[in-house]
């Protein structure tokens, strides 16, 4: 809970970028204009899968304005973030719609736009890998000829030859055979569902100079700045400190911005051009299906249970379609497996985690990082096992909660500090869901009003050395500047490391000025903004910046008020000695160092510094997954009542809850935020959303017209969030990450809510009145 | 205009907010492109360009208006109002207060659309709300702020929407 002695921490304090973004004068990348700014548009693969045979350009160069014509011979080099199998550009073979095969630069955007129109590119076909479960049959067609050639970027990813799989990662704990044969219940159920996409209002752009002297220029919406100088570094062979990135505040991203695609093709552009300012900005369609999307999902799961109701064994075997390129997706099998069994105590486990090469459009990190999916699987079979042995579902999850002292699938030892209290989730989310009242309900003469619970975890899954740094700065006026690589996609980070701050220092958030626009020349190295690590990362980064400074502040007041430092406080502005506040000085007059009347001065400005890196983790061992993968695990449960009309099975969301142990909230409100999004995005995705392939692999409906989302009324009637708060003791202020947690649990609860309602184990995404419909014509499993 | 496939220019007036300003634009040119490249009001968003979105809502003549979907040469004679030209809504200061910004790309349409509801149907009941906002979509929030902000400004509340109907000026 809030420490009530807290100054400003577990306050709702107004965001900082609220006002500004309420005008419209915030200015996102594509905002940027300038005369002379080149423009960059992208030819595109009209084949899920086929031989380039030729590229022609004859007809391009002649259209009006065009500078240059970029192929993908001229740079036939495979980039990845964590197995490098994806060329920049096509060349030799497409491998799905959409994929980019050639760049046009010209003066304006409409003139490149036109000129793509004219490149005539041949293709010969191949053979279409349409799903993850056809990339997995033996004989399948081959995305890719020899995935196990390409350079591995990270450790942890294993390609396997003359196959589809781009990854597999197992989980062995305990002895799996033994366990299930000695079950006294068991059950076995499959899931499936199709890719889908980020969506972020803002679609993803970039634009890059290459100046005389060498420095590349780079400005994109991006949540990995030092990514992009990292793969510019290794692919193209240009200095780490030559390459300086800029970001703004971003439109949106939910993981989608977490890869680097655009930055190299920009990069390519300008260099075409003599390194001249170009602008890449995809439209709709693009960053739809050229820019990569969320992963589809196959799952099986076992579960094996004494007849009491404690789960002994579990195996899950997972298909991830990554499309064509592993990129992130090779990260979420790694981190599918390593939560796979959701937050309960099995000893005996078991998982196949297989990151499947298809011809759809290459997946990236979604946020929950393929979490939302698993639960999906395991919750789904908690429901239908409770059911089996006549438990009421939330009992059976009490029952089988992991606990501190138990392990995680990969053997991580939980503690009182790494993981929140389950089952007072459990027991809050009951109460705020009504449980008690019954969990189905006949409202009306074809109405069926239904509730539906899923608990979840995730750890952090960050690379071993994630860190973050922060540089505070402080003002004539004694306010201060706080500089760090955090960025704020919507999720309120900025607002929140000003709180972390403001409460170390005691002093207004008014005071406060953080600087919103990232720049990696100015701000420490941060991983990246994902994996809702910035919380913990880069608040305790700040936390240190502000003890560094608290000790300057005390070393000048020291002298000036001819005491010890340890004798002195900081607070509302000022430096003042312990036992008689009114005896100090303000910050305002040692800022910038303290001048005697003499005219002598000392120490000169303040200027904290702070830095923070992960502590222990570890990769997983290949054949076990023993490791430590995160540096906590965030646990939760969502709920959600439904009113079903039994006719049509069109139904309404009434309540949505969430209750998340994700240690001390700092702001309660833009932690509400989340939760609420966090529904909101994870219920348009279990009810309306997903690709549609045609027999070829050509997307159906990469555009908002026909790619259904949630709307305005068709959210949940309330939202009901509550936090429980155990507080993590390293983290700062006790706080543990909450960005993607509001997603994760929100498809199992609406898919446990509707089997109910329906009578019908529903197992497969989207959950449309249409898809019900058909689950009951098809009858049983 | 046909054949020259929109790429002929002219020089036009547009009435944006309260301010008549010229602008040398290709018959092509959205309305959309126009407000952001030449006139330098970035508020209205590029999105989906398609009108499914809302982001680059503005008001012409005082009617929501999706200006991707409209060619600056067809709104010459029309005031047309930006997000920018509603920083006094209170529709804006609610959507600050009922804390129903996130990452913000959707706002400014959102805020401009909401403005012009308020302003039509000052009593507007819950199906005339769904159906306006439905044209706008907000990826982060859930839509339960910008419903409270909504709620926050109808019937009784909603005396200090004024018609934001500059007509023709200078």
């Amino acid at each position: 809970m809030a420490n009530t002695s807290w100054y400003t921490v577990g306050k709702p304090e107004q965001r900082i970028d609220a006002v500004e973004k309420s005008t419209g004068k915030v200015r996102y990348i594509g905002d940027y204009s300038a005369p002379g700014l080149m423009h960059a548009k992208l030819v595109k693969s009209t084949q899920a899968h086929a031989k380039i045979i030729s590229v022609d350009t004859t007809e391009a160069w002649k259209m009006p304005g065009v500078r240059a014509i970029i192929t993908g011979e001229m740079f036939p080099y495979h980039i990845g973030p964590i197995l490098a199998d994806r060329p920049p550009l096509a060349f030799e073979k497409v491998r799905y719609y959409g994929e980019p095969v050639a760049i046009i630069v010209a003066d304006h955007e409409y003139q490149a736009k036109r000129a793509t129109e004219k490149v005539k590119v041949e293709y010969e076909p191949l053979p279409i890998v349409n799903s993850a479960q056809q990339a997995f049959q033996k004989n399948a067609p081959l995305v890719h000829e020899n995935a196990a050639q390409y350079t591995k970027i990270i450790s942890d990813v294993y390609p396997k030859a003359s196959t589809n799989i781009g990854s597999h990662i197992k989980i062995r704990k305990g002895d799996f055979d033994v366990a299930w044969a000695n079950s006294e219940e068991t059950i076995t159920a499959t899931y499936s569902f199709n890719l889908s996409d980020h969506v972020a209002m803002e679609t993803r752009s970039t634009r890059v100079e290459i100046n005389p002297a060498g420095k590349v220029i780079v400005h994109s919406c991006s949540q990995s700045p030092f990514t992009i100088k990292k793969v510019l570094n290794q692919f193209f062979n240009i200095d780490v400190g030559n390459i300086l990135v800029h970001i703004p505040m971003v439109g949106g991203a939910f993981g989608g911005k977490g890869t680097v695609q655009l930055e190299p093709l920009a990069y390519l552009a300008s260099k075409a051009v003599g390194g001249k300012l170009v602008k890449l900005e995809f439209d709709r369609e693009e960053d739809m299906t050229t820019a990569p999307c969320r992963i589809g999902f196959d799952a099986t799961v076992q579960l094996g249970v004494t007849k009491e109701g404690k789960l002994v064994a579990g195996k899950y075997t997972y298909l991830i379609d990554s499309g064509a390129y592993t990129d992130q997706a090779a990260g979420i099998t790694r981190a599918a497996a390593l939560d796979c069994t959701g937050p309960y105590n099995i000893p005996n486990v078991w998982c196949d985690s297989y990151c499947m090469y298809t011809n759809h459009p290459f997946a990236t990190s979604f946020r929950g990082y393929g979490h939302p999916e698993l639960t999906f699987a395991v919750e789904r079979t908690m429901d239908q096992l409770a059911e089996k042995l006549q438990i009421d579902p939330l009992q059976f999850r009490i029952i089988n909660g992991i606990k501190p002292g138990d392990t995680t699938p990969t053997q991580a030892v939980l503690t009182a500090n790494n993981i929140g209290d389950l089952e007072k989730c459990i027991n809050r989310a009951k109460e705020l869901i009504k449980w008690d009242e019954g969990q189905c309900i006949k409202s009306g003469k074809n109405k069926v009003r239904t509730k539906g619970i899923s608990t979840f975890w995730k750890t952090s899954t960050t690379a071993t050395n994630a860190q973050a740094g922060a540089i505070i700065i402080f003002e004539a006026d004694g306010s201060v500047n706080l500089n760090c690589a955090a960025i704020e996609l919507g999720q309120g980070t900025k607002t929140i490391l000003g709180q972390i701050l403001a409460e170390k220092l005691g002093m207004d958030m008014n005071k406060i000025h953080v600087t919103m626009e990232v720049n990696t020349q100015y701000d420490p190295h941060q991983w990246r903004t994902v994996a809702s690590s910035t919380t913990f990362l880069a608040g305790r980064a700040v936390v240190f910046a502000a003890d560094h400074a608290i000790a300057q502040l005390k070393k000048t007041a020291a002298v000036v008020l001819q005491c010890s430092p340890d004798d002195l406080e900081v607070g509302g502005g000022r430096v003042y000695i312990k036992p008689d506040p009114t005896f100090g000085v303000d910050i305002k007059d040692i800022a910038l160092g303290y001048t005697y009347p003499s005219g002598h001065s000392i120490e000169g400005q303040i200027v904290g510094i702070g830095k923070h890196i992960q502590r222990h983790l570890t990769p997983m061992d290949q054949q076990t997954g023993f490791g430590k993968p995160g540096p906590w695990w965030s646990v939760g449960v969502q709920a959600v009542e439904i009113e079903l009309d039994t006719r049509d099975f069109t139904y309404s969301i009434l309540t949505g809850v969430t209750v998340l142990d994700g240690g001390t909230i700092i702001n309660p409100m833009t932690a509400t935020q989340q939760m609420r999004g966090g529904m909101y995005m994870g219920l348009s995705y279990a009810t309306s959303e997903k690709f549609v392939f045609d027999e070829h692999g050509i997307v159906k409906n990469s555009n908002l017209r026909e790619y259904p989302m949630l709307r305005y009324g068709e959210q949940p009637t309330e939202y009901l969030v509550d936090f429980i708060e155990s507080p993590a003791i390293d983290g700062p202020f006790g706080a543990r990450g909450i960005g993607e947690y509001g997603v994760i649990g929100a498809p199992a609860c609406l898919a446990n809510s509707l089997s109910i309602a329906t009578g019908m184990e529903l197992n497969k995404l989207p959950l449309t009145p249409e898809s019900i419909w058909q689950r009951k014509v098809e009858g049983t499993i | 205009m046909n054949r020259h496939n929109g790429t002929s220019k002219a020089f036009i007036h547009l009435h944006v907010n309260g301010e008549t300003k010229e602008v040398g634009v290709r018959n092509a040119d959205t309305l959309l492109s126009t407000l952001r490249e030449k006139l330098g009001l970035t508020g209205a968003k590029r999105s989906c360009e398609n009108g499914d979105c809302g982001a680059c809502t503005v008001l012409v003549n005082g009617e929501p208006s999706h200006s991707c979907l409209s060619l600056a040469v067809e709104v010459v004679n029309l005031p047309i109002t930006t997000i920018e030209g509603l920083l006094d809504s209170p529709v804006r200061e609610a959507f600050v207060d009922k804390w129903a910004i996130q990452c913000g790309f959707c706002t400014p349409g959102f805020i401009v659309n909401c403005h012009a509801l308020l302003t039509n149907h000052p009593d507007a009941n819950e199906e005339i709300v769904e159906e306006w906002l439905q044209s706008n979509i907000c990826r982060c929030t859930g839509y339960q702020e910008i419903k409270e902000v909504i709620h926050s400004l109808l019937g009784s509340n909603n005396h200090s929407i004024k018609k934001t109907h500059p007509g023709l000026s200078k």
